[in-house]
């Protein structure tokens, strides 16, 4: 059984419907890449199975559990974290404290492969910065430092929302060269991807969305470079 | 050397608006909620003070430590059940209801313990002094105002150094975001709110042991406090420290010159202070 699943999960914003029925799958230790075109529905599928946008208890399901009503606050502690779009660093807090509220909803545990110096051995240049203002690092860094933040709860589902966004081709890789670490971690990972060629270079299996559907899913190996196309734009005639 | 005297008078004073003002202060910074009933909040807490010293037959001090933890509850309660609800990106339904919160709170008060004016029964420490340097000191300002000190000092360890501090502020700069690392921004809120009433109890029982005082004077300390956090910058627990003794000076210099000038002069300094600096003096964050 899957370790987190949505099952023709709907999502409105107001009278706004912004989920038609989405369903993905996420295995224990998978990495899954969701990508599609601005407003194709991907950040409201995050913010939906991290509860900051409520749904139907058994749209979503998380370790054998209906979780879809669960508020964020709680989601948290269940094992799910999310590195949220735009970084969305505390200004009044220093990186180490951004890191260190990261685990506020769920104390860290002996035994936890996340703790401050593994954060600053995956990102060594945030060793040095520590006390400095979150906000006052360029956009690679606070990225570091939003992922690292995510990580302090020893999550067992990593969700990247465009963590490459806005950033540098020699940052992002700097970036994802992160990545493989965190799977080791036993993280099982839902990456947010505009950049098509990054996201089938890291997923075991990528999900395309348009409208706010799933359009295409498959392997990278699976999918050809038109269907991707017609899955992101739409059927050209 | 009067003039000295003024102006020490002036700082201890200072004290005393610092301590009106830190919990206002303290609810602003983290909610941005602007509690226009927390004048008659203090007043209430005098009055509890008052009730608790004449019911249990204690001094006032130890009438202190027993309402603390009521009025703690109170602001709890306050902020979970009604506060909570007028939050938003709209700062008028909490104007309103804190503005209606004010008048319930003075009639309420009216109700139950008339308009006779009342005053904590004092000690023998409350007319003491101490003499430095051929300046006297009252004990009472004295420690009106290392209480201030006190308090403000103790925010500081708290906002700066605990992990519900970090919590605090991170609720402050996002309530959103703060949810997805397992904060309940609502809880957060009753707790500032709890935590500003253990000030405003503390206020009280200064309010109370000075001067006399009745239900209807709640406002005007609501108007020296919020003077004290403006002059301090907005959400900077220090700089309101600094509010209120410019303030308390400009209020006994005031004082010396003619009596007349004593509350006119401190609101002077105020609108001087805005002219020269409109964002206060130590501005926490550009927000």
């Amino acid at each position: 059984m899957a370790l987190l699943s949505t099952h023709s999960l709907t999502a409105y914003y107001g009278d706004f419907q912004a989920l038609f029925g989405v369903d993905i799958a996420l295995e224990e230790s998978e990495t899954i890449a969701i990508i599609g075109a601005n407003g194709a529905g991907k950040s409201t599928l995050m913010r939906a199975i991290t509860g900051l946008l409520t749904s139907d208890a058994s749209g979503i399901q998380y370790d054998g559990q209906p979780i879809g009503d669960i508020p964020a606050e709680d989601i948290m502690k269940l094992g799910i974290a999310m590195v949220p779009e735009g970084r969305k660093l505390f200004p009044s807090l220093s990186v180490e404290e951004n890191l260190q509220i990261g685990y506020y909803g769920r104390k860290p545990q002996p035994g936890d492969y996340w703790q401050i110096d593994a954060i600053y051995d995956l990102f060594p240049a945030l060793k040095d910065l520590r006390r400095r203002p979150g906000t006052a690092l360029s956009g690679g860094q606070q990225q570091m430092v939003a992922i690292g933040r995510a990580l302090m709860s020893n999550p067992r589902v990593l969700l990247c929302d465009e963590i490459s966004l806005g950033l540098a081709p020699v940052i992002i890789r700097d970036i994802y060269k992160a990545l493989p670490r965190i799977q080791e971690s036993g993280a099982s990972t839902i990456i947010v991807e505009q950049d098509i060629g990054q996201a089938m270079k890291v997923a075991d299996r990528v999900y395309c969305m348009m409208e706010g559907r799933v359009t295409l899913s498959g392997t990278p190996e699976e999918l050809s470079r038109e269907a991707i196309h017609n899955a992101y734009f739409g059927e050209t005639e | 050397m009067i003039w000295v005297d003024t102006i020490l008078q002036g700082i201890l004073l200072g004290g005393l608006y610092a301590l009106f003002a830190a919990g206002l202060s303290l609810v602003f910074g983290i909610m941005r909620l602007v509690n226009l009933a927390h004048g008659d909040l203090i007043v209430m807490g005098a009055y509890l003070i008052l009730l608790l010293t004449t019911l249990l037959g204690v001094p006032p001090m130890i009438a202190v430590l027993c309402a603390a933890p009521v009025m703690f509850a109170l602001g709890w309660l306050m902020q979970k059940y009604l506060l909570n609800r007028t939050l938003g990106e709209d700062i008028l339904p909490s104007l309103l209801v804190t503005f209606g919160l004010s008048v319930v709170l003075q009639n309420a008060l009216l109700e139950g313990f008339s308009a006779d004016s009342q005053r904590l029964p004092p000690g023998a420490w409350s007319t003491a002094s101490v003499s430095l340097g051929g300046i006297n000191l009252g004990v009472m300002p004295l420690m009106t105002f290392a209480s201030a000190v006190l308090v403000i000092f103790a925010l500081n360890q708290l906002f700066y150094r605990t992990a519900i501090g970090r919590a605090f502020r991170a609720t402050s700069d996002d309530p959103t975001t703060a949810r997805l690392m397992g904060i309940k921004p609502n809880t957060i809120f009753a707790l500032a709110t709890g935590i500003a009433m253990l000030i405003v109890t503390i206020a009280a029982f200064y309010l109370g042991s000075r001067a006399n005082f009745d239900p209807s004077i709640g406002p005007a300390r609501l108007i020296y406090a919020f003077e004290a956090v403006i002059i301090g910058g907005l959400g900077s627990l220090w700089g309101t420290l600094a509010g209120g003794v410019i303030i308390g000076v400009a209020q006994t210099m005031g004082a010396a010159i003619d009596p007349e000038w004593q509350i006119l002069a401190g609101h002077i300094a105020f609108l001087v202070v805005l002219l020269i600096k409109p964002r206060g003096l130590f501005p926490r964050a550009l927000d």
